[in-house]
Order: structure tokens, then C-alpha cells, then sequence
């Protein structure tokens, strides 16, 4: 492998490594939405039963 | 009659179509550089991703324009996605960048070339905005200051783009000049195709990160409502 050829590759190779950190950090933040949106889906259900039990 | 925006799902797609067809283009399509040789096609990735990122700062500064004409909440949002998005692209720029010259010139940086220096200056300006940004108070005046400073930074776009015309610099290649594109059909074609399939994709980005900023916003103001 020429040098030529390393220089192309660690270029190309960057910009693929870039992407897929991308969607790493995308699928984490995905992740941590779903999580904290079942949170409040599970506190919005609660939320009756408690404001009919303090009435 | 409302043009609705196409589905990201389809953009990404079509991202995705588009990178694979301009890689076959530069690799079996447009011819070596009788000059550079193989190392000429690290051009086909380093210029698209330049040019994506002063299109995001620029998105980001117009975004930011809009904030302070019309106080309207979600173009702070938007701003400063438009910014970080330009951040990460111009990051990406000065490292396939520093591996060309590398390749080229044997060197990974030369502060005697005008263009890289003032790239430097501009995303070192925008790298500025974060630390300017999360030092305030969420708020209307964090949004203000921020929305200005984007905008001061969009002076910094010409001067970098247009460097290396003003400046006569020798080092880095002027390869868009005013006789046209200086390279073959199949160069040229090559080109256009990454820089199309580079752009979509920071285009997916963008409204993706959006999204994702939006939903931490709305999770916040629900959390808050729920707690009371």
C-alpha cells in the first residue's frame, strides 16, 4: 500500500468514522428520550388517581 | 397550496443513494490528477464538507437574524443547530484538510497559507459561541447575545472563502477561478455528485438534531407542568 493510498483511506476513513459516532450519539440521546418520556407517561397516569384520592 | 417538507427517513435515503453513487464516481469515474496523483481524491471529501460548513454557519447567522428581527422562540433552536452543526463539519474540514496537505505538501499545517489560518480564526469563533452560550442563563437574553455574536461570525465566511483570491496565496490550490472549474467533465461531475450527497446529509442532520433539541424542550416544559 503507497503512502498515497494510506492518506486517501485515513481521509474517507474519518468522514465514515464521523458518521457513525453521529448516529451513536444519536441513538443514545433516542434512548435517553424514550426513557424520560415513559417516565412522564407513567407520573401523567398516576396524576388522576392521586388528585381523586386528595379530592 | 403549503409545500410540505419531504420525509426525513426519504432524505436520509436518498443520502445514503447519493454517497454511494459519488464514491463509485470518484473512484472509477473521474480520472487521477496528473499532478497529485491519488492523493488529488481526498479533494472530492475536503472541499464539500468546507463548503457544508459555511453553508451551516451561514444557515446558523441567518437562523439568528430572524431570532433578533422577530423574537421568535424556535429560531434560537435553530441557530444554534445550524452552528454546532457548522462546528463539526469545520472540525472535520481541518482534519481531511491536514491529511491532504500532509499527502501534498508534506507538512500537516503551515501557518503561511491565508485560507487555513483564517478557517482556523472562523471555527475557533464559532467554537467561542458554546462556551459564550452555556455561560448565560437559559432565557430571552441568552438567546439575544447568542443570536448576535452568530451573526457577527457570518462576516468571517467571505473573507475565509475568498482568501486565497485576495491574498495571492501559492500554497493552497485555487481550483474554482473565474474561467470556470479547473478540471475535466468527470472531475467535475464527481464533484458535484459528493458535494450533493455531503450536503443532504448535513441537511438530515440538522433536522435531526433539531428534533432531538425540540423534544428535550417540550420533555422539560411537561416535566415542569406535571410537577405541579
Amino acid at each position: 500500500v503507497s503512502a498515497s493510498e494510506k492518506y486517501v483511506a485515513a481521509a474517507y476513513g474519518v468522514f465514515l468514522v464521523f458518521v457513525l459516532v453521529w448516529a451513536a450519539i444519536i441513538a443514545t440521546k433516542l434512548a435517553r428520550l424514550e426513557r424520560e418520556t415513559g417516565e412522564l407517561a407513567r407520573l401523567a397516569r398516576a396524576r388522576p388517581a392521586r388528585d381523586h384520592g386528595d379530592g | 397550496m403549503s409545500i410540505s417538507k419531504p420525509s426525513l427517513s426519504a432524505l436520509a435515503a436518498l443520502a445514503v443513494v447519493l454517497g454511494g453513487v459519488s464514491v463509485a464516481m470518484i473512484f472509477f469515474v473521474a480520472p487521477e490528477d496528473a499532478d497529485q496523483g491519488l492523493s488529488q481524491k481526498i479533494f472530492y471529501v475536503h472541499v464539500p464538507i468546507a463548503l457544508t460548513a459555511y453553508l451551516c454557519f451561514g444557515i446558523g447567522a441567518w437562523k439568528a437574524l430572524r431570532l433578533l428581527l422577530t423574537r421568535g422562540d424556535r429560531y434560537d433552536l435553530e441557530s444554534y443547530t445550524g452552528i454546532h452543526q457548522g462546528t463539526i463539519f469545520g472540525a472535520l474540514t481541518l482534519v481531511t484538510g491536514s491529511i491532504w496537505a500532509k499527502a501534498s505538501w508534506g507538512v500537516w499545517w503551515t501557518w503561511s497559507s491565508n485560507q487555513l489560518v483564517l478557517f482556523l480564526v472562523l471555527f475557533l469563533f464559532y467554537c467561542a459561541y458554546f462556551m459564550l452560550r452555556f455561560s448565560i442563563e437559559p432565557g430571552p437574553r441568552r438567546e439575544r447575545i447568542s443570536g448576535v455574536y452568530a451573526l457577527f461570525g457570518v462576516a468571517l465566511i467571505p473573507v475565509s472563502f475568498f482568501a486565497i483570491r485576495l491574498a495571492n496565496d501559492f500554497i493552497h490550490p485555487t481550483v474554482f477561478t473565474r474561467e470556470g472549474p479547473q478540471m475535466t467533465g468527470a472531475m467535475f461531475a464527481a464533484f458535484c455528485a459528493s458535494w450533493a450527497a455531503i450536503t443532504l446529509l448535513a441537511y438530515v442532520m440538522y433536522r435531526t438534531e433539531l428534533a432531538g433539541k425540540r423534544t428535550d424542550v417540550n420533555l422539560r416544559e411537561l416535566r415542569e407542568a406535571l410537577a405541579r
